[in-house]
């Protein structure tokens, strides 16, 4: 008993997705993989717990979970934008302590961990890369017209909820599929996807709207 | 009151990945922050883009673990940025983040003659090929008919106009492509004032439809 308690010695992590599996090994700092295998995939973490440790008691072994899995994925997406290895090592670094920073900002009903993250490093590229300003509403503006009342048996767990958008993306047609990825990793405009895709615009258009119908459904939102 | 005409969803998906100009994201996020179905849809897209990031594949960090901890503890470093122009919080015709770009309420707007009924505030946005313009038209005015070079969005923030395509009133968004002639015109009562985002030169119709006839292709 004794001993099971000095092994354990990481009581921050319980509660946050790992009680049904074994306590997690604490690693000395400098074995923690920073390139994360796919074995996440078998284990799969609660990455949304780690954030909200983050927000609750600066955890850091939290903090280098999630620098392990999202760090090297950032920076890939940044790379396929076109940033060269030291940028996207730059960029993927400061996503990562603006998390640290703002994860008291993080609302795990709103959104999953992975979708918050794509979110800060998608505004940190389009203002490092793009060099532009990224405009976005403020729901403290008194012209902002706020959500209708969610339906209480409306709102899913967040766990739910990822799995859900996972089926969407899975359900997506192939034809459909392609158009999403090249828009989430292609800095072009959809006319050179069409392009590329060798297909009308209009083609590349329709699917994507087509895809947002099915993933509506998916989701389980009712058609208008 | 809903908007009943909304940004088209490649225009919304191009939003959520972060690859649509700075002119034509100015209007997109102007109709989030009145559209709540809108604002559901990008982050549906957005989540789509967190799993995107999941299957992204990894390139390994090159900093050692412990550098990046030890930044954890240190100064927060704020880059300095373009500060946002702080402009009066009771201005309810325009949303932010559009008043910050005009950098005043509607009601001090500096705006500019163009024709007759119609004045114009041009958007300090940097997009390469892309204009953001706040239109305010006297009620009932015709806008001269035109055509236009690339796409144009249209987004009502007060009064409303019809035109050949439809009816529009505050938060409606209208998408007119590279073949499309239309006349709008101010419907009566109050000023409508707009925010259109255009790319290319407006064309007047008269010119257009010559273009159209000999050379279907630009416009295809
Ligand atoms: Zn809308």
């Amino acid at each position: 008993m004794l001993q099971s308690l000095t092994l354990d010695n990481s009581p921050s992590l319980a509660g946050f997705g790992f009680r049904s599996s074994p306590a997690p090994q604490r690693l000395p700092k400098a074995m923690i993989p920073i390139a994360a295998p796919e074995a996440n995939a078998v284990l799969s973490p609660d990455f949304s717990g780690l954030v909200l440790a983050v927000a609750q008691r600066q955890d850091k072994q939290a903090f280098a979970q999630l620098f392990g899995h999202y760090a090297p994925r950032v920076k890939s997406y940044l790379m396929r934008h076109g940033a060269d290895d030291g940028q996207a090592e730059e960029i993927a670094q400061e996503t990562m302590l603006s998390l640290w920073r703002k994860a008291g900002m993080f609302d795990p009903s709103k959104a999953s961990a992975g979708t918050w993250i794509f979110t800060i490093a998608r505004n940190l590229r389009i203002d490092a890369i793009r060099k532009s300003r990224r405009p976005e509403f403020d729901p403290d503006d008194p012209a902002f017209v706020p959500d209708r009342e969610q339906a209480a048996d409306d709102s899913m767990e967040a766990g739910e909820m990822s799995v859900r958008v996972r089926g969407a993306l899975d359900s997506l047609p192939e034809e459909q599929a392609e158009v999403v990825k090249l828009s989430f990793f292609e800095d072009k405009p959809h006319g050179e996807i069409a392009k590329q895709l060798d297909l009308p615009l209009g083609t590349v258009k329709s699917r994507l709207r087509l895809a947002m119908r099915r993933i509506r459904t998916a989701l389980g939102e009712k058609e208008e | 009151m809903a908007a009943l005409h909304h940004p088209q969803s490649d225009t919304l998906w191009a939003y959520a990945a972060g690859t649509l100009d700075e002119a034509s994201s100015v209007l997109v996020a102007s109709h989030l922050a009145l559209c709540p179905e809108c604002r559901a849809d990008v982050a549906r897209m957005e989540a789509m883009g967190g799993e995107m990031l999941e299957d992204a594949g990894t390139v390994s960090i090159s900093s050692s673990l412990d550098d990046i901890m030890a930044r954890l503890d240190g100064p927060v470093f704020v880059k300095a940025q373009s500060q946002p122009i702080k402009t009066p919080a009771n201005d309810t015709i325009l949303p932010r983040p559009l008043r910050d770009y005009v950098g005043s309420s509607v009601d001090t707007v500096k705006w500019h003659g163009l024709t007759s009924g119609v004045e114009y505030f041009d958007l300090p946005v940097r997009a390469k090929g892309r204009r953001a313009r706040l239109l305010k038209i006297a009620p009932g005015t015709r806008v001269p008919s035109h055509g236009h070079g690339g796409e144009e969005m249209t987004m009502v923030l007060a009064g409303g106009y019809t035109d050949e395509f439809g009816s529009y009133a505050r938060g409606d968004v209208e998408t007119a492509d590279v073949t499309q002639v239309h006349q709008p015109v101010a419907d009566a009562g109050e000023p409508c004032i707009c925010l259109t985002v255009t790319r290319g030169a407006l064309i007047p119709s008269a010119i257009f439809s010559v273009i159209n006839r000999f050379f279907p292709r630009l416009s295809a």
